[in-house]
């Protein structure tokens, strides 16, 4: 075995993203294997969740280039990134508040349908087949998270940890490569964040490679394969778990300089 | 249709069948089946702006213009080119798609209050055009003489048979709406008004449905106006006012905007006040309109149809 089984399936190379003043991503490249769980970690403000953003096509990076599974995405609209085969989830949970849990992924399934206006009006037998599939395939990924129970409820009702896994569904629906986790046990307790961790792996099982933004350090340390340390919108740290636990410009980054807490 | 839908679009269907019986039948509200007939116009065009504002949360306050843009298709292309009606009516269809269409594109980038001026401004500057092109559209004093519809060689210029069209095609609008409402097309226009950066990341064109949604009910609002042109055999800009692109989105919110069943219901309420009800206030119609609105705002900010759940939950206690 080795590292040849992996691919490179994410690469992004010095990218750069400001917003007036402030320079989110300074020069920021890395490589995400596929198959594989890589976390991006760091102090609050080190431009994580911009990361995704670019990634995810919220919005376009000032300069540097995303290459996913072969082509190059960066500047491309979400939609079409979506299609390319990359979901993501939120860090403020973006679940539709006034639709059904099930309704939320079956709006997961839409790249994957195609029903248009006027056979949706008209109710033609290929949309009420296509809509049957959509709802089944919707079903088959609620259990998938373990919220079947939760099909009818309006989401906006469910607990933030529900809505959580709800967002993962509703990603997983529309058959992403790869899954971008934006604090994914941001408000978990501690029971809720080790199915999650069961969870991711079982994610991972399917083919699908995830990429995680956790501030959790024991569920990082837990499941990833790499780890890329993020501050100030630049990368000062990447490896295995164990690597960056006992690196010292990561403990810095952390906790500031080392304080001697005996005169206290 | 979820069944809750059709249970109430068949006690629907049982009103609107029982309507005329009765109302013909006593003397002192037999006009009220011509007040039903601008129910029927006025809730084709609302269907629409329910979509367009309940379902897609975007906002027209220039939908008259496209009322009026269905209205002059057909009262110019049947009195100056003899056109058969239904074929003015499709013409007229085509056109106002086609207009919303360009409008759309641009002005629904827009959001909020922008949205609303920029709509607004359309509907301003299409009120003006039938004012000015005195040539096409007879400017202020309009033009009469309007064929009236006919189908079959059965002439329908009668209210009962006008009433049977209008519902009828209200009826085929409904449960079109109801079908796009409860399909991925309906679900995507929902998405995007909960939260469009998660319904883009899902791979919602959100731009697209927002135009397409809007082209449809520009579409609705000119069907409306093609009967309504047929029915009252008159034409004069002043039906097309902003102020009525207000009261439509007035009767939309008072009926509940989440719910295309509240715009039915706004629809019928709102015109029956002001053909009918407000007439003994008389130029004070416009304070109860106010007040009407302030109250549903400030109470009842689902609208009408919001009334349902509380209901039922009296109901059960008592």
């Amino acid at each position: 075995m080795g590292s040849e089984n992996f691919s490179t399936f994410l690469s992004v190379v010095d990218l750069r993203k400001s917003f007036g003043g402030v320079q989110a991503l300074n020069g920021l490249s890395f490589t995400v294997e596929s198959g594989t769980i890589k976390a991006v970690i760091g102090p609050n403000g080190a431009g994580k969740t911009t990361l995704f953003n670019v990634i995810s096509g919220v919005f376009p990076p000032n300069t540097g280039s995303i290459a996913f599974d072969g082509e190059s995405i960066e500047g491309k609209k979400a939609g079409e990134i979506a299609r390319l085969g990359v979901s993501r989830t939120f860090q403020n949970v973006e679940v539709f508040g006034r639709m059904t849990v099930l309704e939320n992924v079956m709006v997961g399934r839409h790249i994957q349908s195609r029903a248009g206006i006027i056979s949706a009006g008209l109710k033609l037998p290929r949309m009420r087949r296509e809509e049957r599939q959509i709802r089944e395939g919707a079903r088959d990924y609620l259990k998938f998270v373990g919220l079947e129970h939760k099909a009818g409820e309006l989401a906006g009702n469910l607990p933030l940890g529900e809505q959580k896994l709800l967002e993962i569904a509703r990603a997983l629906a529309t058959e992403p490569k790869m899954l971008l986790l934006d604090e994914p046990a941001g408000g978990l307790n501690t029971r809720e964040t080790e199915g999650l961790a069961a969870l991711i792996h079982r994610i991972l099982e399917r083919g699908i490679t995830v990429v995680l933004v956790e501030h959790d350090m024991n569920l990082v340390m837990d499941i990833s394969d790499e780890i890329v340390v993020m501050n100030f919108g630049e990368k000062i740290a990447e490896g295995k778990p164990k690597e960056i636990k006992n690196d010292p410009v990561v403990i810095e980054a952390y906790l500031g300089e080392e304080v001697d807490y005996s005169d206290l | 249709m979820e069944k809750s839908n059709s249970k109430i679009l068949f006690a629907l269907i049982i009103f609107l069948a029982l309507f005329p019986v009765v109302v013909l039948n006593v003397r002192a509200i037999g006009h009220y089946l011509d007040v039903m007939i601008f129910v029927g116009i006025y809730s084709l065009i609302n269907l629409g702006l329910s979509l367009l504002m309940g379902y897609a949360g975007q906002i027209s306050l220039g939908h008259a213009a496209f009322f009026g843009l269905g209205a002059y298709s057909s009262g110019i292309l049947c009195t100056k080119l003899s056109l058969s009606p239904w074929l003015a009516m499709v013409a007229g269809v085509c056109l106002t798609a086609l207009v919303a269409y360009i409008v759309g594109v641009p002005s629904l980038k827009l959001k909020g209050h922008y949205l609303a001026m920029a709509t607004l401004g359309f509907g301003v500057i299409v009120y003006i055009f039938f004012n000015e092109e005195v040539a096409l559209t007879g400017g202020p004093s309009g033009f009469s003489d309007i064929p009236g519809l006919t189908i079959f060689g059965l002439d329908l210029n009668n209210d009962l048979y006008y009433y049977i069209l209008v519902w009828s095609l209200v009826l085929l609008t409904l449960v079109f709406s109801l079908n796009v409402i409860n399909s991925r097309i309906g679900r995507a226009l929902r998405s995007l008004h909960d939260s469009e950066v998660a319904a883009n990341a899902m791979g919602v064109e959100t731009s697209r449905f927002k135009v397409i949604i809007f082209v449809l009910s520009g579409a609705y609002a000119s069907i409306a106006g093609s009967l309504y042109t047929h029915y009252v055999g008159f034409l004069s800009p002043s039906s097309f006012d902003l102020f009525l692109s207000i009261k439509l989105v007035m009767m939309v919110v008072v009926g509940g905007m989440h719910n295309i069943w509240g715009a039915l219901l706004g629809t019928w309420l709102l015109t029956f006040l002001g053909n009918e009800w407000l007439h003994v206030f008389r130029d004070f119609d416009i304070l109860v309109y106010g007040a009407v609105l302030l109250a549903i705002v400030m109470f009842l900010p689902e609208g009408l149809v919001g009334l349902t759940p509380k209901m039922r939950w009296l109901w059960k206690r008592s």
